[in-house]
Parts: structure tokens; C-alpha cells; sequence
């Protein structure tokens, strides 16, 4: 079984070809480039290093969210377009278990996190090997987030490029019990969302069309015009 | 076998730069084989004008749906298409990064060239899916983001000699909408109630002397006015008196100005297209005007004036024809410029 795993959901972007549970190849990039120009002569170029026709594809796993909406969005098209065209199961896997993935033999608690802006988080934590999930993946304020963790008295590994902006507050909070991870596993590994699906049960391509990013937050417009909505049936 | 055939060439065009997800397939520039809009109005709606996030998602949920229809309803396989042609800009960027990346992924793994297709190429060669066009033409293109005067000496050669200034004539028409209380998208809505009027609110013009510029936010301004004394006096006004005036001022500059360049760069065709070349008005003054002159005069069937991919298709089977070719590094431009191809 050949799997394609497309990473875009934040500014880095990784690629991976995986065959038979091994990794064949893979790009892990931290260059801030616009996933639209780079994703798909990526994707062709792998490919042809280890020698493969897109034919060849026999599963797409995609980082599905959250993260950067225009990302998610590239990343999800690319996906589901490529899985549609040929017939082919695409499987979403979320953001922030395939970054936790990187720290997975940690023992203790693995805490992923985005920069959601304004003190906030897309956040969520697992135990060792990422067996348990003790906080699900939210949007949350870093504060809240923090004193979740605080509260389970376990020492927690940080993973993510935006934990440097939190660095100070949580090191206050958590103190000896906050450890970060090295810069080498700050980056998102497309194989790490192979790695994490591959002996699940695939979904049916007649899943494809309806397969879309998750978001965790309603566009801000739809959120005001429920808020209306509200208000004029009250 | 041996026997040399002329091969067909057979585009597959996906076009997502505003707020309808579209595929059609056509074939050799002319014929629409298929042709699929899936339209996100009744979801924009809700906000009185198109939401670009909103848009993004809708185009998520709908893109490979509505190139599965396009290719169903024409009855062929991926292996009978010849190239992939996909709106490259103007338009939101992040609606225009759906197609994109979808038209590329799909031309990938069919492997079949890609073509990247200006928004307002795609709205004048709608009219090359009616009846061939014919050079030196104008191109009167009045839509929701645009109105200009396009001179065209040949095929893939652009020339605008005239733009508006602030508002496109569309964009007028739906915030006068907005006035007048009517949902989004107006500019229908003005057009039909303009015809059931028996008088009209005289509105300005704005002229700009000699220049094929246009302006249309005095016009919008002057109607927001004319609403806000007719309150202040507590009287009511006649919706359909205020969008007949509108229109007539709307329509006069535009077919005054057409004319006027017409004649100037001697041109044998002239042609209408987007979205306000749907407009009855429009249209018949066009018509009317040019049958006086002697010149040829063609507008798209209205399905083909609003956003679709048929007429990206018809754009790009000429660019084919011409060895335009894109590359899967393309990224979407929501600012892209109108010159050549
Ligand atoms: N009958 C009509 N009369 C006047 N305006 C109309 C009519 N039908 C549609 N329109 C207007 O056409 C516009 C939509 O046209 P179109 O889809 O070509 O624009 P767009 O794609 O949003 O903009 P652009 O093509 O410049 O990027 C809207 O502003 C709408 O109100
Ligand atoms: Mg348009």
C-alpha cells in the first residue's frame, strides 16, 4: 500500500510517500512559502525520485485541522482532489495529534499548540504514545489551557513552533513540570499522519466530496449573523 | 490505424473566483459540452454581499462535486480531455485558491496540461461560444468588479481604454439594492422593477468630458440622497421609480461611451459581457444602437454573462490553440492585470 500524506495546515509544509509502513521519502519545510505555489511540484517531484506515477497512490492522508484556514484549505483540495480523481480513500488526521506524534515517547503528558491569536490557542494533550486523549482539540485561551494542565500535576511536554510565544507564561505556571521539546520536532511530518492512520479501517471514496477541513470556528460573518438572528427572535 | 484525424480539443475549465463553484467542459472553442454552476447566493445572502471566508468553505464542499457533474453530464472520461483550464485571477484570493489547487491536482494526475485564465478574458470570450468574434472588436465589460472598455486588435490582445474610476456598475446595482431594501444580488431585482415603472427619478450622469472612464458612486450617492430628503419629508418613495432612473442613467453612460469608442477605433464587432450585461436595459440599448450604426453587436445568453466556467473554457481553448501553457507552481493572482494572455 502506497500512501501520499500532504501537511499544510500551518506555514511549514510537509510531504511524505510511504510504502508498506516505510517512509520512502519526505520533505519537512520551514520557509513560510505559499503552500499554493509549492504543495503540488512538491508532490510531483517525490514522487518521481522514488519512481511512482500518481497511479501508483493508493491512500491520501491529509492534516485536516485546525490551523491556518487558507492552509487547511490547500492542503484538503489537494487531497481530495487527487483521492477523487483516482478512486482512492483520503483520510483527514488532526493537526495537532500529528505534531504531538513527534514527541510521542514522552513520558507524561504531550500538549500541542497553534497561535490562535489575542492569548489564544488551538491546544489539545495526550498521554505517552498518544494512547489517551486527556484535552480534545479546541480553541481555548492560553490561560485556561494552562491551568487544565496544571491541574493534572504531570509533566508536560510542549511541542509546536508557536510555543516560544507562550514559553514565558507557562514555564510561570507549570514550572519544573513544563519541559519543550527541541527544535527538530517542532515541525509537522507528513509520515507521522501515514503513520497514524495507516492500520485504521479507510474510509469509502464515496466520503471524498464531503470531506472538508475542520475548522474548529464558524466565520466570524456567520457567527454575527446567528447572533442577529438571535436577537430578532427574541 | 494510419488514417490521420483531426483531433478535438477538449478543455475541462473550473472557475471559483467570487461565489459560484463552476466546471463545464467545451469543446474546440465553441461548443458547451457540459456546463455546472453551483451557486452559493442563497448562503451569501444572509449578509447582503459575499462573505470571502464563507466563500473559501462553500468552494471546499463543492469543488469535486461539480467537476464530477461537469464530466457526467458531458459523458466522457478524464482521458478524453485535452487540457485543464482554471481561473487564475481577479477574484478573492482565497476562493481562487480552490480551483487552483484542485485544477492543477487533477491535471497531475491525469497529466494533462494546465492553463491559468483571466476572470475578464473568460467574461468576453463567453461571446466566442455565440458566434466568432471579429477583430479590431470593443468589449463593453460591466460585472460586479469591473466595468471597462476592452479594445481587442486580435485574439489574446487586451487594451483597456476606459475603467471606472470608483464603483463598478454591478457594485452600484447592488448597493442601490441595498437601499431600495431588495436582497443581494440587486442588480436583477432593479432590472425588472425598472421595467414595470411608469416614470422615472431623474438622476445624474457623470460623463468625465472625454475620457472612457466611468464613475458611478456620484450616481449611488445621488440616490442615497434622493432616499434620505424623501424620509426627512416623511414621504415614501417609489422603489420602482428610483431603480428606473438609476438604470437610465446607468445605461445611457454606458451605451453613449461604447458608441463613442466604437466609432473612434473603427471596430467591426462590439461585445457585452458579465454579470450587467445580463440587464434588459443594457441590452436593448446596445442592440439598438448598434444595428443603427451598422456594426456588429453580440451579448452572451444570460447564464453565460454571470460567473461560470464555460466561458474560462472558451478562453482558454484559444490560449491552447496559441501554446499558453501554466505550470503547477501556479498561484492564484486577485489583482492580475489584463494585457495578453
Ligand atoms: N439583470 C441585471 N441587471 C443589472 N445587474 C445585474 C443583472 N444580473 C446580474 N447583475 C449584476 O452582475 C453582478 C455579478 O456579475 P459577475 O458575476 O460577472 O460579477 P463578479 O464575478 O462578482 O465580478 P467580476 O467578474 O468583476 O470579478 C452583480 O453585481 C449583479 O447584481
Ligand atoms: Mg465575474
Amino acid at each position: 500500500m502506497i500512501w501520499l500524506g500532504i501537511e499544510t495546515s500551518n506555514a511549514p509544509l510537509s510531504i511524505a510517500v510511504v510504502k508498506d509502513g516505510q517512509v520512502l521519502i519526505e520533505i519537512v519545510q520551514n520557509l513560510k512559502l505559499t503552500h499554493s505555489v509549492t504543495v503540488m511540484p512538491t508532490i510531483q517531484e517525490l514522487l518521481e525520485k522514488v519512481n511512482l506515477k500518481p497511479s501508483d497512490i493508493d491512500g491520501i492522508a491529509v492534516s485536516e485541522g485546525p490551523g491556518s484556514y487558507t492552509g487547511l484549505r490547500i492542503g484538503v483540495t489537494v487531497a481530495k482532489t487527487i483521492a477523487w480523481s483516482l478512486k482512492k480513500p483520503v483520510v483527514g488526521v488532526s493537526s495537532l495529534k500529528v505534531l504531538a506524534a513527534n514527541a510521542q515517547l514522552f513520558n507524561g503528558i504531550i500538549c500541542s499548540l497553534f497561535d490562535a491569536r489575542r492569548q489564544n490557542v488551538y491546544a489539545a494533550s495526550y498521554t505517552e504514545n498518544l494512547s489517551e486523549t486527556v484535552i480534545e482539540e479546541q480553541h481555548i485561551s492560553i490561560d485556561e489551557l494552562l491551568e487544565k494542565l496544571k491541574e493534572m500535576s504531570k509533566p508536560v511536554m510542549f511541542v509546536g513552533l508557536d510555543v516560544a510565544i507562550f514559553k514565558e507564561k507557562i514555564v510561570e505556571c507549570l514550572g519544573e513540570l513544563a519541559y519543550f521539546a527541541p527544535t527538530s520536532l517542532q515541525l509537522p511530518r507528513a509520515s507521522k499522519l501515514i503513520e497514524l492512520v495507516q492500520n485504521e479501517p479507510l474510509p469509502s471514496v464515496e466520503e471524498i466530496h464531503s470531506f472538508v477541513p475542520k475548522y474548529h470556528r464558524i466565520a466570524q460573518a456567520e457567527a454575527e449573523w446567528i447572533k442577529e438572528q438571535k436577537r430578532g427572535n427574541q | 490505424m494510419g488514417e490521420f484525424t483531426m483531433k478535438d480539443t477538449i478543455i475541462l475549465a473550473i472557475e471559483t473566483s467570487c461565489d459560484e463553484t463552476a466546471a463545464a467542459i467545451i469543446r474546440n472553442g465553441t461548443e458547451i459540452i457540459s456546463n455546472v454552476v453551483a451557486s452559493q447566493i442563497e448562503s451569501q445572502k444572509r449578509f447582503g454581499g459575499v462573505v470571502p471566508e464563507i466563500a473559501s468553505r462553500h468552494h471546499v464542499e463543492q469543488i469535486t462535486i461539480v467537476i464530477e457533474e461537469a464530466l457526467e453530464k458531458a459523458n466522457m472520461q478524464p482521458s478524453d480531455l485535452t487540457a485543464v483550464a482554471v481561473t487564475e485571477g481577479p477574484g478573492l484570493v482565497g476562493a481562487l485558491l480552490i480551483g487552483i489547487n484542485a485544477a492543477k491536482a487533477f491535471a497531475f494526475v491525469h497529466n494533462l496540461p494546465i492553463i491559468g485564465v483571466h476572470h475578464i478574458a473568460g467574461h468576453i470570450y463567453a461571446n466566442a461560444l455565440v458566434q466568432p468574434m471579429q477583430f479590431p472588436l470593443l468589449a463593453l465589460v460591466v460585472s460586479g468588479g469591473h466595468t471597462e472598455l476592452v479594445l481587442m486588435k486580435e485574439h489574446g490582445s487586451f487594451e483597456v481604454i476606459g475603467e471606472t474610476r470608483d464603483d463598478a456598475a454591478g457594485e452600484a446595482y447592488d448597493k442601490v439594492a441595498r437601499v431600495l431594501n431588495m436582497p443581494y444580488p440587486g442588480g436583477p431585482h432593479i432590472d425588472r422593477l425598472a421595467h414595470e415603472a411608469d416614470e422615472a427619478v431623474e438622476f445624474p450622469r457623470a460623463w468625465l468630458e472625454d475620457s472612457y472612464d466611468f464613475s458611478f458612486s456620484g450616481l449611488k450617492s445621488a440616490v442615497i440622497n434622493y432616499k434620505h430628503n424623501m424620509d426627512q419629508r416623511g414621504e415614501e418613495i417609489n422603489p420602482a421609480h428610483v431603480a428606473r432612473g438609476f438604470q437610465e442613467s446607468v445605461v445611457e453612460v454606458l451605451t453613449t461611451k461604447t458608441l463613442r469608442a466604437a466609432k473612434e477605433y473603427n471596430v467591426k464587432q462590439v461585445i457585452a459581457a458579465g454579470g450587467v450585461s445580463a440587464n434588459k436595459g443594457l441590452r436593448t440599448s446596445l442592440e439598438q444602437v448598434f444595428e443603427q450604426e451598422g456594426i456588429a453587436f453580440t451579448v452572451p445568453p444570460l447564464k453565460l454573462c454571470t460567473d461560470n466556467a464555460a466561458m474560462i473554457g472558451a478562453a482558454a481553448s484559444y490560449m491552447y490553440e496559441a501554446g499558453v501553457r501554466g505550470e503547477l507552481s501556479m498561484n492564484g493572482v486577485p489583482g492580475k492585470e489584463l494585457k495578453s494572455w
